[in-house]
């Protein structure tokens, strides 16, 4: 079975500033990371590629350093990486990378599942993988936390929903989104580790893609940042004094004027 | 599609056991205001002909409801509600698209998006009409909630927006208010089935959701033991509200995952947010601090909560809890 799994590298830390002349966000010298929500993808690529003997490509849209985190992930067991990385991807939103991602998919061309996060931590949108789903025009299952069975065909898969679980079949080709509930992630072995050494990684830009630039970046995405700013805090927080039954006192009484309760 | 900034507003409301949730009544009277702003029509479109208070939505703000050819409420069929919106959409053409953080944005909506050319600006806290520019500018927090970010549209529509429950207050109804309802008849048979629900597990672990509550009590790692847990239960029973934790108590296996509160579990944003034992690490922080109002109960007065904290209680959450839960008790009679 061929499944691809589509990882971002993130800031390992959230530290972030704002430039005060350009109020651009300044993130440079923090390190980076995988997205942790999409080591559960990783890791559950991995095991279907194992089960069925099959192969896992993991995709990012990112800079050239973002083929760190790929060379991670053939540490962790993928067997190929492609960075999807062009001057005209800068600034894409969630639309614009999907876009790229789904384009990169096509010239894959052979695919029987792709695997999202459930959500990035920077973005925190969680709509990748359900854009890339559609962008495909294929069947697409968000928040699966456990696969029951993996056919020729067809997947039969839990997800979470608002209510509890819901068990669903999806036929295949087709796109889903994990949560971390699903697996707990290997660590890399030693042979993965020299393997992520050694690895090569394959690098598409948008010509290499056929997507015309004017379609990607910050020209093309249909949604754009035109301000980011410090959040104000409504008011100061006030520390609730003396001994735990005056503390609780004094709570109710301010949850109550605030009309909170 | 309108340029001139005065197309409808549509908000696509969920429901369950036939009567919307609470979120989207939120919502409705939030657009209710952006529609009267600038004179647009708004329309609740609801995903099933079983909506018991469809007269409420025109009450809170409607003018129109659509009430689509869907499956009963609480079944799942994405594949249809995607397809049902988009046709309706591609006809009529609303110019914004609204709905609430939840099981919808995490497929429906962004799906929709795509089809429809355009994007999705998702867990928006705040929307405001730029009366210059005739956009939507939808407020969005980022990097957990630490950054917000103004979100545009120059150049598609719709604009689509999904909001953080509880980010707008539920308004008054006004039950003079008329609204048009039309049902809308799809042919179910078109609806290729690529995806089918097999069955339905209720989550019986809490009665109250976690991302649709007014009001979360949130039990850390400083409780100890999962039979500690009770503790905050209760103090969420009182109140109504529903059980959120941190990551610890679901890694150690306390507490179901459905439950966490953070950057890998859910976001969520309600009236009140009661944190009993966590130290607000900013992976917790992602989570919850757009919550209304904070209470922090912890031991340790330099527990990074604190600053993010409406009001702080420094004790032992073991002599506080039970205390709180007895005088609200007792408030209630
Ligand atoms: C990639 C990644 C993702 C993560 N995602 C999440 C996430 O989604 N959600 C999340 O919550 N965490 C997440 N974490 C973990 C996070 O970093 C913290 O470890 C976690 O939030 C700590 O939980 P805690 O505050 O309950 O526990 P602790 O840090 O152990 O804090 C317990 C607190 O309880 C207090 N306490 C102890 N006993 C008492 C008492 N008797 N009375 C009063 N107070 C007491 C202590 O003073 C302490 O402040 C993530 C971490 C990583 C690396
Ligand atoms: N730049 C990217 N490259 C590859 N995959 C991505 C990228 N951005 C997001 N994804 C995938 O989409 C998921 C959701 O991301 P987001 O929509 O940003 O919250 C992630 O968990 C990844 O699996």
């Amino acid at each position: 079975m061929n499944v691809i799994v589509c990882i971002k590298q993130v800031p390992a830390k959230i530290k972030i500033e704002i430039d005060p002349k350009t109020s651009a966000l300044a993130s440079g010298g923090v390190d980076r990371a995988i997205n942790p929500p999409d080591l559960y993808a990783l890791e559950e690529g991995i095991r279907i590629k194992e089960k069925t003997k099959g192969k896992v490509t993991v995709l990012t849209v990112g800079p050239a350093k973002a083929d760190e985190s790929l060379k991670e992930a053939i540490g962790y067991g993928a067997d190929d990486a492609v960075l999807l990385s062009d001057p005209a991807f800068e600034g894409s939103d969630t639309w614009a990378t999907s876009l790229v991602l789904a384009k990169a998919i096509r010239k894959i061309g052979q695919f029987d599942l792709v695997l999202c996060g459930k959500q990035s931590i920077d973005g925190e949108t969680g709509q990748v993988g359900p854009m890339l789903g559609e962008a495909l025009g294929v069947p697409f299952v968000s928040l699966v936390n456990r696969i029951d069975e993996l056919g020729q065909e067809s997947i039969k898969m839990m997800r979470m929903s608002d209510e509890g679980h819901q068990l669903i079949e999806m036929t295949l080709p087709g796109v889903i989104t994990v949560v971390k509930e699903i697996n707990v992630p290997r660590i890399p072995s030693l042979r993965g580790l020299m393997a992520a050494k050694k690895a090569a990684i394959t690098v598409w830009n948008a010509r290499e893609l056929g997507i015309d630039p004017a379609t990607v970046g910050m020209a093309g995405s249909p949604t754009r940042v035109s301000r980011v700013f410090f959040p104000q805090r409504a008011s100061q927080g006030e520390m609730l004094q003396g001994d735990p039954e005056s503390q609780v006192e004094q709570l109710v009484e301010r949850l109550r004027q605030t009309r909170a309760i | 599609m309108t340029s001139d900034g005065s197309g409808d507003i549509w908000v696509v409301t969920e429901q369950r056991d036939g009567r919307t949730k609470a979120p989207s009544i939120a919502l409705i009277g939030k657009a209710r205001k952006l529609a009267g702003e600038r004179q647009s029509r708004l329309t609740a479109v609801c995903l099933s002909q079983v909506v018991e208070d469809a007269a409420q939505l025109a009450a809170y703000g409607a003018d129109r409801v659509y009430l689509l050819d869907g499956p009963v409420p609480d079944d799942w069929n994405d594949d249809a509600y995607v397809k049902e919106l988009v046709d309706l959409a591609r006809r009529e053409k609303p110019d914004v698209i609204l709905a609430t953080s939840g099981s919808l944005s995490s497929s429906v909506i962004p799906r929709m998006a795509v089809a429809l050319d355009t994007g999705v600006s998702p867990n928006c806290i705040s929307l405001d009409f730029d009366h210059q520019s005739r956009m939507l500018v939808q407020t969005r927090p980022a990097f957990g909630g630490s950054l917000m970010a103004n979100v545009v549209f120059p150049n598609r529509r719709p604009q689509i927006a999904t909001v953080r429950p509880h980010a707008f207050k539920k308004g008054d109804p006004d039950p003079s208010r008329q609204g048009e309802m039309i049902r809308v008849d799809f042919d179910r048979q078109a609806v290729s089935a690529k995806t089918k629900l097999l069955n339905v597990v209720k989550d019986l672990s809490g009665k109250v959701r976690l991302d649709e509550a007014e009001v979360v009590v949130c039990g850390g790692r400083g409780l100890g033991k999962a039979e500690n847990f009770q503790m905050v239960a209760e103090l969420a029973e009182v109140l109504g509200a529903a059980l959120g934790t941190s990551r610890p108590p679901v890694d150690d296996g306390w507490v179901p995952y459905a439950h966490q509160v953070g950057q890998t579990g859910k976001i969520v944003s309600p009236r009140l947010y009661i944190a009993c034992g966590v130290a607000g690490a900013p992976q917790h922080l992602a989570g919850m601090q757009t919550s209304e109002i904070i209470v922090a109960i912890n031991e340790d007065p330099r527990a990074p909560i604190f600053e993010v904290a409406t009001y702080g209680m420094v004790g032992d959450l073991f002599k506080i809890v039970p205390l709180l839960t007895k005088k609200l008790r007792e408030a209630r009679g």
